[in-house]
């Protein structure tokens, strides 16, 4: 039987959106307030799903010690309390929600053997959240 | 195609223990959920399912139908008890939210009339979900 098991994590980080591809002005009409070049911050609500049979001596799809691990060491220890601006994935890219949403599963994708990843979904506010799953549907 | 999720809240107490394992297995794999005298958690389930609006009634399904089956499978069975003693599927399965959630699923899978069952998530606690969505 396969299930999807979903996890919550929380992180903080402060982040201004400002693209070199654009003029000052445009950057400004772009991004409007978040284009203040002294940056800003959120609360980030990370969800990761992931998938696969569940396995009948355990009843689990993956331990969740080995999920939380790897998220908490590769996910959360990097952004936490961080200027995502500094940050080596975001010296050519404008760390908006969207990107870092996409950089989070190439993390996980890349580096988490235990599931099949099936969607990250982080949110930003609890106005507005973003969902990416390596450009697959994404099951509802 | 339209879906209609309904929730509903059960407490309810478990513990993880496979009997094949030895004992140092079942710590390792399970940890402080391996505590035979168990543990509980506000469960929140919801129950998801798709058809046509009935162009007469406008529903997809009858939510009063959907809520009495989700009360008498579900509710009444797990509500308030400990999942390892007094909910038979768990006498021989390790009661984890992923087999709790496909439980729920194969409880209402043929109870519900019109409406195709599409999706059960059960929350074990705000930061940690299951769904299933039938075998696939």
């Amino acid at each position: 039987m396969k299930a999807h098991l979903t996890r919550r994590y929380r992180f903080s980080a402060s982040h201004r959106l400002n693209s070199e591809k654009m003029s000052a002005e445009e950057n400004l009409s772009t991004y409007g307030k978040c284009n203040n070049p002294h940056g800003h911050g959120h609360n980030y609500a990370l969800e990761v799903t992931v998938s696969g049979q569940v396995d009948p001596a355990t009843g689990m799809v993956c331990n969740l010690v080995d999920l939380d691990g790897f998220v908490s060491r590769e996910v959360v220890s990097r952004y936490d309390l961080e200027n995502l601006n500094t940050l080596q994935e975001f010296a050519q890219t404008v760390p908006t929600t969207e990107n870092l949403c996409v950089e989070i599963y190439e993390i996980l994708h890349r580096g988490f053997q235990k599931a099949h990843l099936e969607r990250v979904r982080l949110e930003e506010t609890m106005m507005n959240s973003f969902e990416y799953s390596g450009g697959s549907e994404i099951l509802r | 195609m339209v879906y209609l999720t309904r929730k509903a809240e059960f407490a309810a107490s478990h513990y993880y223990h496979n009997p094949d394992f030895t004992p140092e297995q079942n710590r390792a794999v399970f940890g402080k959920c391996n505590n035979p005298n168990g543990h509980g958690h506000n469960y929140t389930l919801e129950v998801t399912v798709k058809g046509d609006v009935d162009p007469r009634s406008g529903f997809v399904v009858d939510l009063k139908q959907l809520k009495e089956v989700m009360h008498r499978e579900v509710l009444d069975a797990m509500d308030h008890r400990f999942l390892n003693k007094e909910v038979p599927e768990f006498f021989t399965q390790i009661p984890t939210t992923e087999n709790l959630a496909i439980a729920v699923w194969q409880r209402l899978e043929s109870k519900l009339q019109k409406a195709t069952l599409h999706r059960v998530r059960v929350y074990e606690t705000q930061d940690l979900f299951v769904d299933f969505y039938g075998e696939q």
